[in-house]
């Protein structure tokens, strides 16, 4: 193997610089005693405390919580049986239909469905509304981490179950999906993240009624910066953190697949 | 009547698991399905999806997915393109296309296409956009290419922790991410000090690095950077070490070697990493919101002021619609610009 070059290191590195320090930054800064931003004072956990007293935070939590568990169990299912569609049927539309939604800017599918809610389901936006968008969006993501894993495995395994005279629902249940879970699985770590992370497709779909952490977030950052949001913040990314080791340990489909 | 045909016609009823339930082949119209317990039914279902043939199997696997979609996307993507020929209502929202019983009616219009041409304050910031974009995407490459590369050239065990380096910023929220930038670019914190610092000492006025043009390209690239390293990674990872040995033995240096062989090969890494930092940099508004000042505004702005605030529906969908025609065109060349070529030039 050739040995990698100097220059190759240091601008590599410097990238890697580049992607860390501003996330240490906001860690950092969220155990500042201070009301500013700007230099550091010294050592408080008071930003987690106030935290932890924010009622409208907690419910934001809590609506997070709700919206991602409901909609990637559901994008998991749907997905998932896109995924297989795709694999085994070879159909040309579906994957477009799949793919599409991951691909276009979020703000197109946030208006369409803004637009579809009100004008034509007369719904009132609110927890069911961003469900339905979330699980829209994430099907894509999970179809493609399963479809990634089925076209990895060899066909003869199932040729062989058929064989052996298992059924279709015996080969799926004995042998197809055994060997899909940690696809699933990831699909559904992955989804879980995005639903709990995204915030242009809820901020058109939520409303004034209903508040999620991203939205927190951003109205924190528009109207009034307390040293609060670090707090939140560092908190959100520990959570996604887990999530996505936990989803790339599930399955390496979903490092390729996944982004 | 119909009863006593259905005894003498009908198959006998199904006992255990012999296959599912059969409606007799009569014209439903003159024969009732026979009154059946549920419980068979239900506990054939498995049998009836999963055996009936690959037609049904076929069918249960892909139509929730489709119909989801179906309902959910391109339903409300076809009322947007519907949307945009119709006229603003009275109070926000879509004004009726037929008379609604109250003598109201407006039915469709191009009215907002001729809006969008008729001043040029919105070509201007589609075509800022489109810079925007551009920039973001240069900049993303030529930071993006030597982490790929460091990647692709590793020792295989060490791969995938760094491709783990690179996802788990770009895992943590976008909104914590330009937030960042927010601190470090800010008034008060170092960068700032240190800039005007030195350009106060060759006697220029201070700058403002929030809030600008520049700061609004660093969030988009720092955002979507990962989405440029990852396809490219794929891409360099798959090149054979061999012909960059071909090429040194042919007396090639390093910048030869590196301009006549990896980038050509790269090409298609890079057009699909271009397309996915590009298209999302189109479309995105929180970036302009929060680290822009208020002058510059972008399609997404443009857009979601639009649904948001003036609340003027149709125009808002023109944008959309003239937005999807421009991310689908782009698309579509770089699908043509990245295929695979049997020969090479």
């Amino acid at each position: 193997m050739r040995r990698l070059p100097l220059w190759l290191i240091l601008s590599a590195g410097a990238t890697f610089a580049f992607l860390y320090v501003p996330l240490m930054v906001v860690v950092a800064y969220s155990f500042n005693d201070s009301r500013l931003n700007a230099e550091w004072v010294g050592f408080t956990l008071e930003w987690y405390r106030v935290l932890f007293y924010d009622e409208e935070m907690l419910l934001a939590a809590r609506n997070s919580l709700f919206i991602a568990g409901v909609s990637s169990t559901a994008a998991t299912v749907l997905g998932t049986l896109a995924g297989l569609a795709i694999h085994r049927y070879r159909f040309r539309w579906l994957p477009i239909l799949v793919i599409t939604p991951v691909a276009m800017p979020e703000i197109l599918l946030g208006v369409s469905l803004l637009v579809f809610f009100i004008q034509v389901l007369h719904l009132t936006l609110g927890l069911l509304s961003v469900v339905l968008a979330h699980i829209t969006f994430s099907i894509g993501f999970v179809a493609i981490i399963v479809r990634a894993r089925l076209a990895g495995m060899d066909e003869s395994i199932f040729e062989a179950a058929r064989d052996l005279g298992a059924s279709p629902w015996q080969t799926f249940r004995l042998v197809t999906f055994p060997l899909i879970l940690p696809a699933v699985v990831a699909g559904f770590l992955m989804s879980f993240t995005l639903s709990i992370d995204d915030f242009v497709i809820t901020f058109f779909t939520a409303g004034v009624g209903v508040s999620t952490l991203p939205l927190q977030i951003y109205s924190m950052i528009k109207i009034a910066v307390t040293p609060e949001v670090n707090a939140v913040s560092t908190l959100l990314m520990l959570l996604t953190l887990v999530l996505v080791i936990a989803a790339a340990r599930m399955d390496k489909g979903f490092m390729k697949g996944g982004a | 009547m119909s009863g006593t045909r259905h005894l003498n016609k009908s198959p006998p009823f199904p006992k255990g698991g012999q296959g599912g339930f059969r409606r007799p082949s009569a014209p439903p119209d003159t024969i009732k399905s026979p009154p059946s317990p549920l419980w068979p039914q239900a506990r054939n279902f498995a049998s009836l999806v999963f055996q009936r043939g690959e037609n049904t199997t076929r069918r249960a696997v892909t139509s929730p997915p489709t119909l989801f979609l179906l309902a959910f996307f391109l339903v409300p993507a076809l009322i947007v393109v519907l949307a945009s020929f119709q006229y603003p209502g009275e109070f926000g929202g879509l004004a009726p296309i037929t008379d609604p019983g109250d003598g109201r009616e407006h039915g469709l219009t191009l009215e907002n296409y001729q809006f969008f041409f008729s001043d040029f304050l919105f070509t201007e910031i589609f075509l800022r956009s489109f810079a925007v974009a551009t920039a973001s995407t240069l900049a993303c490459l030529v930071l993006a290419y030597p982490v790929a590369w460091l990647i692709a050239r590793s020792p295989r065990r060490h791969r995938d922790l760094l491709v783990l380096l690179v996802i788990l910023p770009f895992a943590s929220n976008f909104l914590i991410r330009v937030y960042a930038w927010m601190i470090i670019l800010g008034p008060q914190a170092a960068l700032a000090q240190a800039v005007n610092g030195v350009l106060g000492a060759f006697g220029f006025p201070p700058v403002s690095l929030l809030f600008s043009p520049f700061a609004v390209l660093v969030g988009m690239v720092y955002v979507h950077l990962p989405f440029m390293i990852l396809p490219l990674y794929t891409n360099l990872e798959k090149h054979d070490p061999v012909l960059l040995d071909a090429a040194q033995d042919l007396g090639a240096n390093a910048w030869r070697r590196f301009w006549r062989v990896t980038w050509p090969l790269s090409l298609p890494g890079v057009f699909s990493g271009s397309v996915l930092v590009f298209i999302p940099v189109l479309g995105m508004f929180a970036i302009p919101d929060i680290l822009g000042g208020t002058r510059d505004m972008l399609i997404g702005n443009l857009i979601k002021d639009q649904f948001l605030g003036v609340r003027d529906w149709p125009f808002g969908a023109t944008l959309s619609i003239i937005l999807t025609l421009c991310v689908l065109t782009l698309a579509g060349l770089a699908a043509w610009a990245g295929r695979p070529r049997r020969r090479h030039a």
